[in-house]
């Protein structure tokens, strides 16, 4: 009985386990991992992408995947910073833009992002086409529109730099001092994930998602619109990657077009590391957070450790890969 | 060699998930040549006994032996090679393609020169059809799956079973969705395996086919094998008695509804498609339980799921306490009033990975619904959990995972969602199916108590006994016509045949 028991604990978490085993081997081979700092830039490096990775999961939930996201990030990073530079700076965007409320870029940028999700939302529930291919061709549209955008005159795809203190502060501010302050950032990010949480679990948009994801056919004979849901759920999801794009600008001081750039492989490995079924139905926000801080941490460690970058990608690639083969384990034919 | 008495022996089989012991000790013992019932409620254990069979469980504890030979059966491969065959109740073939290529599927015949072979289409159709001729199916091997009707499927599933050579072959709730001749002809062909020396391990509710066509009866009840008797020593009332461990007076209970005046009222309703139903016309009344029969095909479902809203109408009008209605989704349905429990609930009605309590809930989160988009989770535990309870829903707890449940208390959680809107109109398609005496006498109880409340019932149902016994009136319907209207004394078997074979 007790074998049974751990072999099914072993198999129900397989995947933290090697998560933990590899975090710990990092630490072993460099103990100064371990310390207040790495946390904090861990915790920083994680922010954006944990909004990203919540907007990836309310798709992931309804059975559907988002190939757009990273791109919606790319170009809301560039519009806000479009509009955010400095009034001195020697190659502004837009040279005669006068100073205008931070907030208004901002909400312009996430507005944008809602709606590349609405457009997402719209293909894929009244044109019925699958949310791979959907956002597949969203996704090069609009890296297409912002690599148009950003080659205006008189910008020419030169990098947006200059930006707003103001703006920037956002990025990299933070409240108390020394070694236990708290970024704004990480702050934003715990903020949204309790918002997320609140709409997952909290109302009727959250659990008509899980039933859409859980058995599409019988949410519709619930009475479900399923796709009024759908729309909603792929503009909030664009809205949450138009603000990570924002975010990205404020933390980096910058932006181009190719910010962004497959954001939502790391996003969607990290849902799925993090407990959310790529079959639907099935996922949580502490898991998101879990999935993208211990992605994060890896990332982090191995280059701390001195591992080069391609091998990283190979190791992100089989973590991918053993994330999925477990989850498939534990839904499919019990044995 | 000696032939061994029993063709297969399964000995001591225990088999546990986890909270449930869905198998205690459990010893099945086969005769070659014959027809073996295995009868219990759901969650008896009788499915999860041929899936330890089948290869698909692999059971914690026993033995299972093949001729008095030790079989060690870790797949489904294994067992076809070791001569088991198993015909599920819910069936899979693949829609796109041919008969005869389900047939064959991993074992086509091929021709060539050593390693390049190509798939031998020729000698695969007359291998079929041989197949059909000798088991007299009739049957094109050519055409696709995707467009029969069950009763066909089912009778490719069994080809398929004798194509392998079979000598046990189980068959899962074969006649769920068979009309009588079509029960008829699979009769015809179990007793001609029979004969061959093949035995059947034979799983159904139904009475009156167990004690027709079977030679020895196993009861299950609770994981526990209760007994094994011939078929000829029984009767229904001790095979009831016997699965329940009560007597059971009577398989319907008393209704005292009174049908009143007429609340729905339904002209004209006729489908796009040209062979679904056309022109039917029909009044249902407040406090009523109307039956609907007919055989497979008549499109029975088809035209409730348009009066939910599910499928589009040509023409046709709809009305309610006399005021005509357009109901184009389910969402107007559910307005209006109306509930639907549909014939499939693995397929349309369950969410499998979600709890009890969430697919209780789903359908009525609207009441539940706080300012600012946020639900009043305490008001919708307390009043879901509550009804889910009311139906004696056998769970573990709410937050169990429905998959988890057998397939009567899966349905009773479905009618529990409906029951929460607080409907008018419930439409039940085949509300039983696949569910044991027990959960079905409830589900009866539910039903009378329901009309009986002043609630308009229509109810799909393709189990005569069941048809006759729950409706008030029995509509019949064929060939996606309305052939007639049966009221008291007129409703018969016969009548309804009769009406139900008209075109």
């Amino acid at each position: 009985m007790n074998v049974k028991k751990a072999q099914s604990f072993v198999t129900q978490n397989a995947i933290y386990i090697v998560l933990v085993l590899l975090i710990m081997g990092i630490i072993i081979y460099d103990p100064n991992f371990m310390s207040i700092n790495t946390l904090r830039d861990v915790l920083i490096q994680s922010s954006t992408r944990v909004i990203i990775a919540l907007g990836v999961a309310f798709i992931l939930i309804t059975a559907g995947t988002d190939l757009s996201a990273g791109r919606v990030v790319g170009f809301t990073a560039v519009i806000s910073a479009s509009m955010l530079q400095i009034p001195d700076y020697s190659r502004r965007f837009f040279p005669d833009l006068p100073q205008v409320e931070v907030i208004l870029p901002i909400a312009i940028a996430i507005i944008a992002g809602l709606l590349c999700g609405l457009i997402n939302g719209i293909v894929v529930s009244k044109l019925h086409v699958p949310p791979f291919i959907a956002t597949l061709g969203t996704m090069l549209i609009v890296y297409g529109l912002n690599s148009l955008y950003f080659d205006m005159d008189p910008n020419q795809s030169q990098p947006i730099g200059g930006l707003r203190p103001d703006f920037t502060k956002i990025g990299s501010g933070f409240i108390g001092s020394g070694q236990y302050s708290i970024p704004y950032i990480v702050l934003i990010a715990l903020a949204v994930a309790a918002i997320v949480w609140v709409v997952f679990n909290k109302t009727k948009l959250g659990k008509n998602m899980y039933a859409i994801g859980g058995n599409m056919q019988a949410a519709k004979v619930s009475g479900i619109d399923v796709s009024k849901n759908l729309i909603y759920i792929y503009a909030i999801a664009g809205a949450l990657y138009g603000l990570a794009g924002v975010l990205e600008a404020a933390r980096t001081g910058g932006a181009t077009n190719n910010y962004g750039n497959m954001y939502e492989l790391d996003a969607i490995a990290a849902c799925v590391v993090g407990g959310v079924s790529t079959t639907g139905g099935i996922g949580t926000v502490p898991g998101v957070l879990v999935g993208v801080i211990i992605f994060t941490l890896i990332n982090y460690g191995l280059t701390f450790i001195g591992i080069s970058p391609y091998y990283q990608l190979i190791i992100k690639g089989l973590i991918i890969i053993a994330a999925v083969a477990f989850d498939m384990r534990k839904y499919s034919s019990k044995k | 060699m000696e032939k061994a008495e029993f063709l297969l022996e399964m000995n001591n089989i225990t088999k546990e998930f986890p909270g449930v012991k869905a198998l205690d000790d459990v010893s099945l013992k086969v005769r070659p040549g014959s027809v073996h019932a295995l009868m219990g409620e759901n969650g008896a254990g009788k499915s999860t006994l041929m899936k330890c069979l089948f290869g698909i469980y692999s059971p914690d504890a026993g033995e299972i032996f093949l001729d008095g030979e030790k079989a060690s059966i870790s797949s489904s491969n294994d067992a076809l090679k070791s001569g088991i065959s198993m015909i599920h109740q819910e069936l899979h073939p693949v829609p796109f393609r041919s008969v005869m290529e389900n047939i064959w599927l991993g074992r086509f015949p091929t021709k060539g020169i050593g390693p390049i072979q190509f798939i031998d289409h020729k000698k695969m159709f007359t291998d079929t059809e041989n197949l059909f001729k000798d088991l007299d199916i009739d049957l094109n091997p050519e055409t696709l799956v995707g467009k029969l009707s069950v009763s066909k499927i089912q009778s490719i599933e069994i080809a398929k079973a004798v194509s392998f050579h079979s000598r046990v072959i189980v068959m899962d709730e074969p006649t769920s969705s068979l009309t009588s001749v079509e029960v008829e002809h699979l009769f015809r062909i179990i007793r001609d395996l029979r004969s061959r020396g093949v035995a059947i391990i034979y799983i159904s509710h139904k009475m009156e086919e167990i004690l027709a066509i079977s030679d020895e009866v196993t009861i299950m009840r609770d994981g526990k094998k209760i007994g094994t008797w011939p078929a000829a020593e029984l009767t229904t009332d001790l095979i009831i008695s016997k699965m329940v461990g009560r007597e059971l007076t009577s398989r319907f209970p008393e209704r005292f509804n009174v049908p009143g005046e007429v609340y729905m009222k339904v002209e004209g309703l006729t489908s796009p498609e040209e062979r679904s139903f056309k022109d039917v016309s029909f009044e249902l009344r407040r406090g009523e339980v109307l039956g609907i029969g007919g055989l497979v095909g008549a499109q029975r479902t088809e035209v409730i799921e348009a009066l939910f809203g599910l499928r589009a109408l040509k023409s046709g009008t709809i009305s309610i306490k006399g005021k005509d209605v357009t109901i184009n989704s389910p969402k107007d349905a559910k307005k209006h009033g109306m509930a639907l429990l549909t014939e499939e609930r693995r397929v349309t009605g369950i969410f499998p990975v979600l709890s009890v309590h969430e697919n209780g809930a789903i359908a009525n989160l609207h009441r539940y619904q706080k300012p600012y988009f946020l639900l009043n989770s305490k008001k919708k535990k307390v009043e879901v959990d509550k009804m889910i309870e009311k139906l004696r829903t056998k769970t573990p707890t709410t937050k169990t995972l429905i998959m988890n449940l057998s397939g009567g208390n899966q349905q009773k959680v479905l009618l529990a969602r409906w029951l929460l809107t607080e409907p008018e109109i419930l439409l039940l398609d085949e509300p039983t199916r696949g569910i044991d005496v027990g959960a079905k006498f409830e589900i009866y109880s539910i039903i009378a108590d329901l009309a009986q409340q002043g609630k308009s019932i229509i109810m799909i149902s393709s189990e005569m006994p069941e048809l006759l016994g729950m409706s008030d009136r029995v509509m019949v319907m064929s060939e996606g016509r309305l052939t007639g209207i049966l009221e008291g004394e007129q409703a018969t078997e016969t009548e309804v045949m009769r009406l139900a074979a008209q075109h």
